[in-house]
């Protein structure tokens, strides 16, 4: 920081004004405030997105509910073990409580977007298939369709 | 009015946001899950003429198994483009039924499904790899279709146009009945 006085200095001009400060960062307030959303839940899994080239983006992002599948954070594995969970909003849940889970999004959402819900699958790259087709199965059961596997792209 | 202040109440703004938010970047494959059949009804009629599917399924120790043969990763992206395609017209792949397509005129239309199957043993990272290879070998053929009816890739199509080459080049990708593969070995 002292660099920048003393550059200043050897031009004898007499202080860095700073008035200019404040709108450099409102601008970078603007700029994080549009490009974030509210983190609504805490992870109580840990998980680690596959990679894939093909992904899309998803259109609506508020009509998006979440469902993260991975083995519960370090502070956790105590008290639940290592073993893959789900977790549904704040909790773990099993996959018998999905069908809650899906019928409290559906209600919050509006009846003409209801159609177009979509339902994230977070879930980790190690985790094995058997309780994704359990999750998979019980959506289909909930007739909850639009489906997305979450994943990120391949960094080159 | 003194508004050296300002800054310092925009940055504790900034921080807040920065503590609170997360970056928004939801990106995913997208699909769509067939809806339970009924119980009552039974499930005879919607049998697919056997030339016309291609089964890939993927074993506990994330072996891939295209059609017939033990397949590897990388092969598997032109091994569904030749059958999806069909360009030499043969007779164990699927056929190619000329469809009326509005805006665009007749098109053969292929009437290929992928069925894709796993074991509850396998790995979501080689699923994720499996179906990312699938969704490529489709967006490759819908860009050669977009490029010789367009003349450009797909993504730079209008939504007409891409409306036009989605129903030209489906995507029909089953992600079957969970079936116990290992049971069968």
């Amino acid at each position: 920081m002292s660099k920048f006085g003393g550059s200043n200095n050897k031009k004898e001009v007499p202080a860095m004004t700073s008035s200019s400060l404040s709108d450099i960062v409102f601008m970078l307030l603007f700029f994080f405030m549009v490009t974030t959303q509210m983190r609504e839940t805490e992870n109580k899994v840990q998980v680690s997105i596959p990679q894939a080239s093909e992904v899309v983006k998803l259109e609506r992002k508020d009509l998006n509910s979440y469902i993260n599948i991975g083995s519960p954070i370090r502070s956790l594995q105590a008290q639940y073990g290592t073993d893959a969970r789900i977790q549904l909003n704040d909790s773990f849940k099993t996959v018998d409580d999905i069908r809650d889970f899906v019928a409290a999004e559906r209600d919050s959402k509006s009846e003409a977007d209801r159609q177009f819900m979509t339902i994230s699958i977070r879930a980790d790259e190690d985790v094995r298939m058997g309780i994704i087709t359990d999750v998979k199965q019980e959506l289909r059961r909930c007739s909850a369709l639009k489906i997305m596997y979450s994943a990120r792209r391949p960094s080159e | 009015m003194n508004t050296s202040s300002t800054a310092d109440i925009a940055f504790l703004l900034l921080c807040y946001f920065l503590m609170t938010t997360t970056m928004g970047s939801q990106l995913g494959l997208s699909r769509r899950l067939p809806p339970m059949p009924d119980q009552n009804q039974k499930v005879e009629d919607q049998k697919v003429n056997r030339r016309n599917i291609i089964v890939v399924k993927i074993n506990s120790s994330d072996r891939i198994l295209a059609g017939s043969d033990p397949i590897d990763i990388s092969q598997l992206k032109d091994k569904v483009k030749e059958f999806l395609s069909n360009p030499a017209g043969r007779e164990d792949l699927p056929e190619r039924v000329p469809t009326e397509i509005e805006g665009y005129g007749t098109y053969p239309v292929s009437k290929g499904v992928i069925s894709l199957q796993n074991d509850r043993g396998t790995s979501y990272r080689a699923y994720i790899e499996v179906q990312n290879e699938l969704v490529k070998a489709v967006n490759e053929l819908r860009d050669d279709f977009a490029r010789s009816a367009f003349g450009k890739v797909y993504l730079a199509c209008t939504e007409e146009q891409q409306d036009i080459i989605k129903k030209a080049v489906p995507q029909n990708i089953s992600e079957a009945e969970p079936k116990d593969v290992s049971k069968r070995r």
